[in-house]
């Protein structure tokens, strides 16, 4: 892929990116499992990453899981970061996700639940 | 009359992250009628087989989610009644001003303990686009993308789904059409309920947590309708949560999708007739990935998780 960027996420492998693609499409275009998939478009928070190096771009993501602060920390949602370099990241874990979240961070019950 | 009290749902208002995407996503995809836009941003839409003025509103905001959806009941002196009545049961009941949305009358809005908003209204102005009456065509002109007839139902996720399922029954005068238990056998994880002869208007499942917004779904005319849509998914490239497949509950033919800012939609069709004497539908555990994915029979963590 002509201008890729490699994306390599902790313990997840890599994948190439291309700047106008967003990370997560990519990593599942490519068949990679490194990040939860979610909705792919900004809502859901299920794709929350921390991006440890490397230049990129966000597009719209919910307040609600990314706050300015944890912006500027380097999270984001991985669908909705386009890369302008190589990228490293980690996912963020169960915790940080739900930090966002409306209510108690445990796992959901009945139809909710997180198995 | 056999209908009365609540009609049906008649609007939802959605937060978008941003109101130009949505706009291709709702009027191009779905196919939509753009009716106005409010000097707040708001943008008012309908289907094409509705009478009244609107029945999605769009709101621009930095969360997605659901603001609120609205019921439609049978008269203003009905309103009254469900107000009087909200008040008396305990319920955080306020009043919305005729004109708040243009072309909807006054509102009485009401908080569930899910911490979900719903309001209830009896006017809304007639579209000039609505469905023809004299010697009717099937359509003015033909509909567009999705080919959307009407908007169907939400589905929402909270807490206390058994004190808002009380709430919608004794005191709206909704039916439980059909529930899913948990694995104790008795503990419902997710109600179903109808106002009228569709065998849901809306429905809760049980979740840690308020307010949390799981769908809304607009009604297609056909299985081949169905099939339609998710070529138009493909196609362009929009996020697919599961689907075409169809339900256990409710026999509906269906597609979760997502709006560009993460909110769920669904197109459905089909689906039985509910009439109010029917004893109401029951899944045990072991039978909830064919309540809900009838072909798959198992759930995907996506749609049991994934909520604006």
């Amino acid at each position: 892929m002509d201008g890729a960027h490699n994306i390599e996420v902790d313990d997840g492998g890599s994948f190439p990116c291309a700047p106008e693609r967003n990370v997560l499409l990519a990593m599942e275009r490519c068949g990679v499992a490194a990040i939860p998939i979610g909705c792919r478009n900004g809502g859901c928070g299920f794709c929350l990453v921390q991006v440890t190096s490397g230049k990129y771009r966000t597009g719209p993501m919910s307040r609600r899981h990314v706050s300015k602060d944890s912006s500027e920390a380097g999270y984001a949602l991985a669908c909705r970061v386009y890369p302008d370099s190589d990228l490293s990241m980690r996912r963020a874990t169960q915790a940080e996700r739900l930090e966002g979240s409306i209510g108690p961070a445990e796992p959901p019950s009945g139809y909710g639940n997180r198995k | 009359m056999a209908m009365s009290g609540v009609l049906r749902p008649g609007l939802v208002q959605i937060r978008v992250l941003d109101m130009a995407a949505a706009l291709i996503h709702y009027r191009d995809r779905l196919g939509l009628d753009v009716v106005t836009t409010g000097a707040d941003g708001r943008v008012y839409f309908k289907a094409y087989d509705e009478f009244d003025h609107h029945s999605i509103v769009l709101r621009e905001a930095e969360e997605p989610g659901m603001d609120y959806m609205a019921f439609k009941v049978e008269s203003e002196k009905a309103l009254d009644e469900f107000a009087r009545k909200l008040r008396d049961y305990g319920a955080e009941v306020s009043d919305v001003p005729a004109g708040e949305q243009p072309g909807v009358g006054r509102r009485v809005s009401f908080m569930t303990p899910t911490g979900h908003r719903f309001d209830l209204y009896a006017t809304a102005d007639l579209s000039k686009d609505g469905p023809m009456v004299d010697n009717p065509d099937i359509w003015r002109s033909e509909p567009r993308g999705m080919r959307i007839i009407r908007f169907d139902h939400c589905l929402v996720y909270g807490d206390d789904i058994d004190g808002t399922a009380k709430m919608f029954v004794d005191v709206l005068g909704f039916k439980l059409s059909e529930m899913a238990l948990a694995p104790d056998g008795t503990t419902p994880i997710a109600i179903f309920l109808t106002c009228g002869m569709k065998a849901h208007d809306v429905a809760f499942v049980r979740y840690e947590g308020k307010g949390k917004f799981h769908h809304a779904s607009f009604r297609l005319e056909s299985w081949n309708d169905v099939g339609h849509a998710a070529d138009i998914m493909t196609r362009y490239d929009m996020s697919v949560d599961i689907g075409p497949t169809r339900h256990g509950i409710t026999r509906g033919h269906t597609i979760y999708f997502f709006d560009p800012s993460g909110n769920r939609n669904e197109v459905f069709s089909g689906g039985y007739e509910y009439y109010p004497d029917e004893p109401v539908r029951k899944w045990t555990y072991d039978s909830a990935g064919k309540a809900i994915f009838y072909y798959e029979r198992a759930l995907n963590e996506r749609f049991m998780t994934v909520v604006t």
